[in-house]
């Protein structure tokens, strides 16, 4: 009966043309729980939150392809090379993913990485840290990925269609990351006592950096109430971050691994894991620009969009000259207008 | 900035025989082949689909700029269309 009303309430806004129906049809659409689809009223202030969200988050998936990708030629076996290939692909089809989500807001793909490469939209900070040996490459699968899926399960069913698909197919291919990643350090950590070490040493660093990737805390948190009330997020950054822990604690115990906090331990009364403190200061001074690889990201992420201008300028001037000789129906770029 | 002649393309996948091609999202190509061949790699990279279309986005025209509008009003006061507004005393069967 809610969606009968958010419908009605759209009608009358068509017949009033009052910008404040407009608003009220809107509210009543995210309350009800309704997806909001490309062509409906929005307010500007949540479309340029979900362009600067989806943005971020696409980009984080391509800049993601870079610390694995470091590991791909090394890779000890080919089973493993084969793995890690194929999860790096997927990184990239889940940036695709994101970005054409975000084009149904009125954006460009150009106008998107632009905006990357000029640093003036982010990328998620955990990405400028390094993968210093391959124990690293499990470590991202089980910690970066696990944080992300636990971030992003609940992105499903963000008030924003396109957001929202995009969400299900990724978090879909997600799963195999995360479970290629667990079992690396579990193969490490049955190995050779060196083996052993390198895992730990992983897990060591990957820890706390997983831990911000769920955000600053829920009192400092400059986006999170109004993403609440419009339903873009479900969970604040706390409750999400505390679900992860409970969730490690027991996984890094069957690895037979240690997390790296003193402070780790079973609160009865909570029902969760209570956790030390977190060090904000460096989630700042990375996300500045200060972190090890800021710089080695976007200048290798630049280098690769430029060393690949001459193929997009082939394949467009190769149809260009197919389109001129057989008189192919229209391909204008245009967008947007017709999205579904 | 190079990618501005690359239009947008619907994608469209059947994801096994006997189900219709369904609406599986979009990218840019430069032309028709490219544009197959990329939603192969980015939509079917676990076996999702067994046929794939791309359409030109520009080449769709949608029933209205909004979702919801008298379009679709005609249908919503016909309740006879639906078989749950007769009733059938109980005990027949096969109807």
């Amino acid at each position: 009966m809610a969606t009968a009303a958010a419908h009605q309430a759209y009608g009358a806004a068509e017949d009033t043309a009052d910008a404040g129906a407009y608003e009220r049809a809107f509210d009543a659409a995210v309350a009800a729980d309704e997806r909001i689809e490309p062509r409906d009223w929005m307010p500007d202030a949540y479309r340029a939150t979900l362009v600067r969200q989806m943005a971020q988050h696409a980009h984080s998936e391509i800049i993601g392809m870079q610390p694995e990708a470091n590991w791909i030629t090394r890779a000890p076996s080919l089973r493993r090379k084969a793995i890690l290939m194929a999860k790096v692909q997927d990184e990239a089809g889940h940036g695709l993913y994101l970005y054409s989500a975000a084009e149904t807001l009125g954006t460009s793909r150009d106008e998107l990485l632009d905006k990357l490469h000029s640093g003036r939209q982010k990328y998620s900070s955990i990405f400028n840290y390094p993968t210093l040996t391959w124990a690293d490459v499990g470590a991202i699968g089980w910690l970066v990925d696990g944080a992300a899926i636990t971030n992003q399960v609940p992105l499903c069913r963000c008030s924003y269609g396109p957001y929202a698909r995009a969400m299900v197919r990724i978090c879909k291919e997600e799963s195999f990351h995360q479970r290629q990643g667990y079992e690396l350090l579990l193969a490490l950590g049955r190995g050779t006592p060196e083996q052993r070490a390198m895992a730990q040493d992983a897990v060591n660093r990957w820890w706390w950096p997983s831990l911000m990737m769920f955000g600053p805390p829920d009192d400092e948190s400059a986006h999170s109430a109004q993403s609440m009330t419009w339903k873009i997020k479900r969970h604040s950054n706390d409750e999400l971050r505390q679900r992860f822990v409970d969730i490690c604690v027991p996984q890094a115990e069957s690895l037979g691994l240690t997390l790296p906090d003193p402070d780790l331990r079973w609160n009865e009364e909570r029902g969760h894991y209570d956790f030390g403190p977190i060090d904000w200061t460096e989630f700042k001074e990375v996300l500045k620009g200060n972190g090890p690889c800021n710089e080695q990201r976007l200048t290798q992420r630049r280098r690769a969009h430029e060393e690949g201008a001459w193929v997009r300028e082939s394949a467009a001037a190769y149809a260009a000259k197919h389109t001129s000789r057989t008189g192919e129906a229209s391909r204008s770029g245009e967008t947007g207008a017709t999205r579904a | 900035m190079t990618n501005t002649d690359w239009p947008l393309w619907e994608v469209f996948v059947r994801s096994r025989r006997g189900l219709s091609h369904t609406h599986a999202g979009s990218l840019h190509a430069p032309d028709a082949e490219f544009a197959l061949r990329n939603a192969r790699d980015l939509y079917t990279r676990r076996g999702e689909g067994v046929s794939i279309w791309v359409v030109p986005s520009s080449a769709i025209t949608a029933s209205s700029p909004d979702e919801k509008d008298p379009f679709f009003e005609p249908a919503a006061d016909k309740p006879y269309r639906h078989p749950t507004f007769y009733e059938i005393p109980e005990g027949v069967k096969h109807l």
